[in-house]
């Protein structure tokens, strides 16, 4: 089973989190005064990215909390997790490289 | 003549009381009910209310991670960066009242969920490998020492669980979730005689 560390509680088995989308989309403080494109944009569209992927999770069966983490979609690895608010942290370039070595999304 | 019949105050009854009186003993893993007590769910984020509130109470609200401090027949379980369990025994109108006195001024919530879950307790040397048939935490001492307390799943439910005791866990499981779980746990434990 896949571990992820919550920022508060520790490693934790996945079973207990949710995935709650993309991660740092700020909603417009003015939604009204948005054109039509612009919004459907935030609504709608998403990075979709391959490779890592700022993500919330949400520690449902935990503490409750949701936080951000960075996931490699090509191998589900998750390289880091961090508190909402906190600045997406650089990635090391070791854990990118040896997360997408075991995968089996490798081309 | 009408015969009046004097009948024995209502008692509650739990959904487990049945399974419970009816349970194999089986040293390995004894499950066995915790009488109904008081629940309290207090969230608070302001430092005061947090004080204020482990002041009425009587017991600190730990700060550390999966947790619980208890002391005095109280106990308090932190769940969450700004989210306890208070438990205790007793009226529990007296006790939410007073933390609500306490608290009156402050930002916080504070919830009597007394009868929202049932307890049971899992005690015996197999009872991390019972827990375990259903929960993937590590529950060793190194992992989850005693005094540490968290919401976690078993099975397909959700419980809160804490270790008071080496080899004693006290198991928190929703009221219409209670059966389940004990059945789980029970089916689980015929492994160990």
């Amino acid at each position: 089973m896949l571990l992820i560390t919550c920022p508060y509680c520790g490693p934790r088995p996945e079973l207990e989190f949710r995935y709650a989308g993309e991660a740092h989309i700020a909603r417009p403080e003015d939604p009204s005064g948005v054109e039509a494109d612009p919004w459907g944009e935030f609504l709608y569209n998403r990075t979709n990215a391959r490779g890592p992927y700022a993500e919330r999770w949400r520690h449902f069966h935990g503490c409750g909390r949701f936080f951000n983490a960075i996931r490699d979609t090509t191998t589900d690895f998750f390289l880091a997790t961090y508190k909402v608010g906190e600045p997406r942290p650089d990635v090391p370039a070791r854990a990118v490289a040896s997360a997408s070595t075991g995968g089996a999304g490798e081309r | 003549m009408v015969e009046t019949v004097a009948f024995p105050p209502a008692r509650p009854i739990g959904p487990l009381d049945q399974r419970a009186s009816h349970a194999r003993a089986r040293p390995a893993v004894r499950m066995a009910l915790v009488p109904p007590g008081v629940r309290l769910s207090f969230r608070a984020r302001d430092e005061a209310a947090i004080a204020r509130a482990a002041e009425g109470f009587g017991v600190a609200l730990p700060r550390e991670a999966c947790r619980f401090s208890s002391g005095g027949g109280r106990a308090a379980l932190w769940l969450g960066p700004d989210e306890w369990m208070l438990l205790a025994s007793g009226d529990p109108d007296t006790l939410f009242a007073t933390l609500e006195g306490a608290l009156t001024d402050l930002p916080h919530s504070l919830v009597d969920v007394s009868h929202r879950s049932v307890a049971f307790t899992v005690e015996g040397p197999e009872a991390a490998a019972v827990l375990n048939a259903g929960c993937p935490l590590d529950l060793s001492l190194q992992a989850f020492p005693v005094g540490m307390c968290t919401r976690t799943v078993l099975a397909k439910s959700e419980i809160v669980l804490r270790r008071t005791v080496e080899t004693r866990f006290v198991v928190d499981a929703w009221r219409s979730f209670a059966a389940y779980v004990w059945q789980f746990l029970e089916e689980a434990r015929r492994e160990f005689l």
